[in-house]
């Protein structure tokens, strides 16, 4: 087939083509970079790439095969890695000046899994650094760009990964997501985006932010492709004690039902409060329509802790968070400042110069919540609101198989429209980070446009360890709509 | 209740960040109306409700005591800004009096 249209398959496209023997190694290769290379200085999706490596991969399983078309799923299949997943001898930054030469000396466990089925790493993807933000305008090397209006932000912190798969710069992506960076993103850019169940993948190798909410999970083009992702990174890993011992179904499987019938789906009416654009409520309330009419029995729920979550969260993330970043010290890793006098001063100085604002922010309320005087006041009441939060969702889950929500208040903002006001930025997070707090597994998924041509994204929220659910009933409504076959038009320099 | 810019300069300092005068004057600022948001928290009664620290409800999780393959020294110390001998180097610690 042409190098020209590689580019547009979907990941089990080009899998079926690749063992097929359509296509090779050495092609998807030269097709993705061909495509990178045309739309990258518009995109800024990547922070590193990682053309000649890749090359050197494909033309050795070219060879290895020689016409044996037994392959791996994932062999040649080209991936994109957000910046904050350690991969062995390439370089990992966080989006920060702090990492900027760090070069981890061990893969991810995901990576690993990856790695051991020959796949293809195109390159690591920008973030806000250390994944804190939501419009990756906190990297430290500069923003990326959503790839539907080039004036407005991708989304965040997964905002290169969403950019990437969006653009086709990339099949699919690995991102991360602690309150909202897999789906927010994902949403913005017209994507799919799955936020696992809180150990349903291993965090080894996946730089902490906040440990007890962070979680890997795939951007895709579509449903299946996010399930055939998930199946490859998923699994109990005995390098992270928080990773569950559950078994792997086969996810694929999952999508063989088309219609929703005796599936229940419940609406908390929190979700559709003051905030909502109504561009955007307008199309989450016709795509509640659809799932109606695929079968699914739609009840009306009640969430009422759902406006303590950005409050909760933003204390227990940043005290996580605070504790997390203890290691930049400049000794072991990452940045020095030169020329310190003692070794405080060269803690205090190599800190001060590596992170960037927002990071400092976060540090410093962490820090504020966790000190004395106030750690019974915020951190531990925020624990206990945590939980208030869990139970409702168990409640709820004992009526419902699904929740059916917005992803975000808005469609993507303009660059600069929230970066100078904190609270303001952290509020659009409210319809994601719940489902972090509780561990519950969630995906984001298209279901509209703005008027001004922006994607409008679909959140459904499953029962911990049900990805099953959640896919099932995020393919049955792809496959009754249209929206995967728009694509942004993004015009090469 | 009020950050004042003392108490950030305090907090500054546990948290090892070296901040300007005006990164003082900012975070005071909107550190107050962050926490001013969180008292939000306070509207929830929570009485006997148990903390969450994790969602997966473990406890401890062990493994055979037996050794494995770790990274060499000379891996150990590649990122390191400033190594010698397989040793982290630092700015000296303990004076001459």
């Amino acid at each position: 087939m042409s190098l020209m249209s590689i580019h547009k398959l979907t990941l089990a496209e080009l899998q079926r083509r690749f063992t097929a023997g359509d296509v090779t190694a050495t092609e998807i290769v030269r097709a993705y970079f061909l495509r990178v290379t045309n739309v990258e200085p518009k995109i800024k999706a990547y922070l590193t790439q990682c053309k000649d490596a890749a090359v050197a991969q494909a033309e050795r399983l070219d060879q290895s095969l020689k016409g044996w078309r037994k392959t791996t799923p994932m062999m040649a299949m080209p991936l994109a890695v957000k910046d904050n997943i350690c991969t062995e001898g390439v370089r990992t930054t966080c989006a920060s000046r702090m990492l900027e030469t760090f070069v981890p000396p061990y893969d991810a466990t995901v990576v690993a899994k990856l790695r051991a089925q020959n796949y293809l790493l195109l390159g690591k993807t920008n973030l806000d650094e250390f994944a804190m933000g939501s419009s990756t305008e906190n990297s430290a090397f500069g923003a990326s760009r959503n790839p539907w209006n080039v004036q407005t932000v991708p989304g965040g912190s997964s905002g290169g990964s969403a950019a990437a798969v969006a653009a086709d710069e990339c099949v699919a992506a690995l991102g991360s997501d602690t309150g909202g960076s897999i789906r927010q993103p994902a949403a913005f850019c017209g994507v799919v985006g799955l936020k696992p169940t809180y150990g349903r993948v291993s965090r080894y190798g996946l730089v902490a932010f906040a440990s007890s909410l962070d979680q890997i999970g795939p951007i895709t083009k579509d449903v299946t492709d996010a399930a055939i992702l998930l199946g490859a990174i998923a699994g109990h890993d005995p390098r992270d004690s928080t990773s569950a011992d559950v078994p792997v179904p086969d996810y694929l499987k999952a999508l063989k039902r088309k219609d929703l019938k005796r599936l229940k789906v419940g609406v908390p009416a929190e979700y559709f409060a003051d905030g909502l654009d109504p561009e955007v409520e307008q199309a989450v309330r016709t795509a509640i329509e659809g799932l109606r009419e695929l079968g699914a029995d739609i009840r009306e729920i009640k969430l009422p802790t759902t406006d303590a979550a950005v409050a909760t969260y933003y204390v227990i993330a940043t005290a996580e968070a605070s504790s997390n970043l203890a290691r930049y010290d400049g000794v072991r890793f990452g940045r020095r400042a030169e020329a310190s006098n003692d070794l405080l001063d060269m803690y205090l100085r190599t800190r001060a110069e590596g992170f960037g604002s927002e990071v400092k922010r976060r540090i410093m309320l962490g820090t504020y919540v966790l000190s004395a005087g106030y750690y019974d006041a915020y951190y531990e009441k925020a624990q206990a609101v945590r939980t208030l939060i869990r139970r409702e969702f168990d409640t709820a889950f004992q009526n419902v198989d699904l929740i059916v929500t917005p992803v975000t208040p808005t469609t993507a903002f303009r660059f600069g429209e929230k970066s100078q006001d904190p609270l303001q930025m952290y509020l659009s997070d409210i319809y994601t980070i719940s489902a972090n707090l509780a561990g519950l597994p969630a995906i984001s998924l298209p279901c509209g446009f703005s008027k001004a041509g922006l994607p409008i994204g679909l959140q459904l929220i499953g029962r911990p360890f049900e990805e099953e659910t959640l896919l099932r009933g995020a393919h049955a409504y792809e496959q009754a709509t249209t929206w995967r076959a728009k694509k942004p038009v993004v015009r090469s320099v | 209740m009020d950050i004042t810019k003392q108490e950030v300069e305090k907090v500054a300092k546990l948290a090892r960040l070296a901040l300007s005068e005006a990164e003082t004057t900012a975070f005071s600022q909107q550190l107050n109306q962050i926490v001013a948001y969180v008292q939000k928290l306070k509207t929830f009664s929570t009485e006997g409700v148990e903390p969450t620290s994790t969602v997966l409800g473990q406890t401890n999780v062990c493994r055979p005591d037996v050794v494995e393959a770790s990274l060499s020294p000379e891996q150990a110390v590649a990122n390191a800004p400033d190594a010698e001998a397989s040793c982290f180097r630092v700015p000296k610690i303990i004076q001459e009096s």
